[in-house]
């Protein structure tokens, strides 16, 4: 990609996404405008129902806007269909889910493999990446073990790995703590910051002030519209 | 690259379900499998015929008695077809150049304390000329032999083989009861596919009828040669107009005998070989109808289990030709699963039937393109049938997908 380095990595311009409910349109996103530039550590919040889902699904390309301008790394993301949207989430976008969605009986280094496949990378060097990712997240002991044989921090350790191993330019999370004990999420957390730290562009989605305190900014959604979006330690 | 990988995903996706996969593709199990075995048999008897039929020529004629059991009213009698009408015809019919009566037995023979079962022709001494057979060593037997009833006989190399004569000429050797003299040893005509053309004994036509009974001499075949190819419909006629006559065939009635030339011979395994075919394609089409179903049901079911995989899948970078080629490749594969499956039942049964055919029966033979015919269908079955599950995933939502529980 040869992108603009000093341009912001994402700019929303006037989005909305509509949804038919029966009769009803259902406005989930309605006007947003938003820079996101390369390296930021961001947490959007918003009750259920604020349109942070929607949002986080269109800046994960896996949906497009029903109206309104989204350009990541250069690209207009809005004239993609279906094959180049499959591309740009291989290329670009890293997901770590709640659930961690990691494919069952297989281990933890074909699952990190996954994406490179996808990729048409050749096999050696896919699983070379994958073992490196590993070790990278503290999981180089832990390659051949299947999920059920991990417990969740090591999932979601597996699930960010996954995201990571193709040097992704923005790494999405939902809710990423969701599903962990406390002790876990501070390690997992802990883990964000170092990628944070090391360059990535972080976006968290959560409801949670605690793990939105993490990030150095904060992006509060509501009815579809931007309500707050502040620097951390500014106001709340 | 990823074509590859799919072959992976999906071996890995039939292991993991194993006893479901193959329960599933029973339809084309079976399928392939009665393919191979009917088609192992067949294979067998054609080449069994069509090696029979050579070298015999075209002025080749074959008469036979044929029972009409159709004929209503009729009390169904014995027909007769006897070497007295044989002689009939080589006084009375034109263009024959010559003829031979035909009984064939399995009978055991002895020599000292050897035993062999075998087939035992009672034939006069045109038999060799009429069918393309000679004489390797001493003589067949001549017209003197017969007139005489002398008991004399003229063997093939596997018999010589299995009594371990080691001067066959002049050996006595008993065919049943009746002790015969060796006059003559066959020349060598080779197995052709099973069908061991040097494993049988020629005794004269009055002599065999000695051993198998007087009424072997009612069931007679015949054999001729027409003089030339030109004569054959002409000798066919008058042999149907003499046997009518002789036999006294009302106006209407239909023949009790059938001449057949070596077109008809043909004709008739042709026939016959082409109704197999015709019954077994159509047990074939059901059989793969159904297993495409079966696959398509479980292709169906497989899909929906397995949404959040290919939400997944899509999530990190899979295209809808991932998916889709992913879920054909596991549908193809579960069709090729269930014919290479198919195709060792069925040789096993082929092999299995012949071997149970007590006489010397042309072993089970699976020839390549029957092997490539089966595959070939697996894998259309496998497309066909694959295609809409696999569609169905490759058009899922993603966002849906992943939030499927």
């Amino acid at each position: 990609m040869d992108a603009d380095l000093s341009s912001p990595l994402i700019e929303l311009r006037g989005i909305r996404k509509t949804y038919v409910m029966g009769s009803q349109l259902v406005h989930a996103l309605d006007g947003v405008d938003l820079d996101i530039g390369r390296g930021e550590y961001v947490a959007i919040m918003g009750a259920s129902g604020s349109g942070k889902s929607t949002l986080m699904n269109l800046l994960g390309c896996l949906d497009t806007p029903t109206e309104g301008h989204y350009s990541l790394n250069g690209v207009q993301v809005e004239e993609l269909n279906d094959e180049e949207l499959a591309r740009i989430r291989n290329r670009e976008i890293g997901f770590v889910f709640q659930t961690f969605n990691l494919l069952s009986r297989t281990t933890a280094l074909r699952n990190v493999e996954l994406p490179l496949i996808y990729r048409g990378m050749p096999r050696r060097e896919r699983l070379e990446r994958a073992r490196a990712t590993l070790e990278r997240v503290g999981l180089g002991d832990r390659v051949d073990h299947q999920p059920n044989e991990l417990s969740g921090g090591q999932r979601q350790r597996v699930a960010i790995a996954r995201a990571l191993v193709t040097d992704p330019s923005l790494v999405l999370a939902d809710e990423p703590t969701g599903n962990l004990d406390s002790a876990t999420s501070v390690e997992i957390m802990e883990l964000f910051d170092a990628l944070h730290e090391q360059g990535n562009t972080v976006l968290l989605v959560t409801h949670e002030p605690d793990i939105a305190e993490h990030a150095e900014r904060r992006i509060v959604l509501r009815d579809g519209q931007v309500l707050r979006d502040e620097r951390n330690g500014e106001a709340a | 690259m990823i074509f590859l990988e799919n072959f992976r995903i999906a071996f890995a996706a039939l292991r993991a379900n194993l006893m479901r996969s193959i329960l599933t593709t029973l339809g084309i199990i079976c399928g392939v499998a009665a393919v191979i075995a009917v088609v192992s048999v067949v294979q067998g008897l054609q080449y069994m015929i069509t090696s029979q039929l050579q070298g015999v020529g075209s002025t080749f004629i074959i008469v036979q008695a044929r029972q009409n059991f159709s004929q209503p009213g009729m009390v169904t009698k014995q027909v007769k077809l006897t070497w007295e009408d044989g002689q009939a015809i080589q006084q009375h019919v034109r263009n024959v150049a010559m003829i031979t009566p035909q009984v064939i037995g399995i009978q055991e023979i002895k020599h000292g304390d050897r035993q062999h079962r075998t087939y035992l022709f009672g034939v006069n001494s045109d038999w060799p000329d009429v069918n393309d057979f000679a004489v390797e060593h001493g003589r067949f037997f001549t017209q003197l032999d017969l007139d005489r009833r002398n008991k004399v006989a003229v063997v093939g190399t596997t018999v010589i083989e299995e009594l371990d004569l080691e001067e066959p000429i002049g050996s006595e050797i008993y065919v049943g009861k009746t002790p015969v003299t060796i006059v003559g040893v066959m020349e060598e005509k080779g197995r052709s596919l099973g069908f061991d053309s040097d494993d049988l004994v020629f005794i004269p036509f009055e002599t065999a009828l000695g051993v198998f009974g007087r009424r072997a001499g009612d069931q007679v075949e015949l054999r001729l040669q027409a003089t030339d190819g030109e004569s054959v419909d002409q000798v066919k006629d008058d042999i149907t107009r003499l046997l009518r006559d002789r036999h006294r065939l009302e106006e209407e009635a239909p023949d009790d005998f059938n001449v057949l030339v070596q077109d008809e011979l043909l004709d008739v395994y042709t026939q016959i070989l082409g109704m197999v075919t015709a019954v077994i394609g159509a047990v074939v089409g059901i059989a793969l109808l159904v297993g495409g179903i079966g696959i398509m049901n479980i292709m169906l079911v497989s899909v929906t289990e397995r949404t959040r995989e290919i939400g997944i899948r899509k999530s990190v970078g899979a295209r809808r030709t991932d998916i889709l080629v992913q879920f054909l490749i596991e549908a193809v594969a579960l069709s090729l699963v269930g014919g290479v499956i198919g195709l060792l039942l069925g040789w096993g049964f082929g092999a299995l039937v012949t071997a149970l055919i007590p006489f010397d029966f042309p072993p089970a033979y699976v020839p390549l393109w029957a092997i490539g015919l089966s595959f070939g269908f697996c894998t259309l079955v496998g497309v066909g049938f694959g295609i809409y599950p696999a569609s169905k995933a490759a058009a899922l939502d993603p966002i849906e997908a992943l939030r499927y529980e």
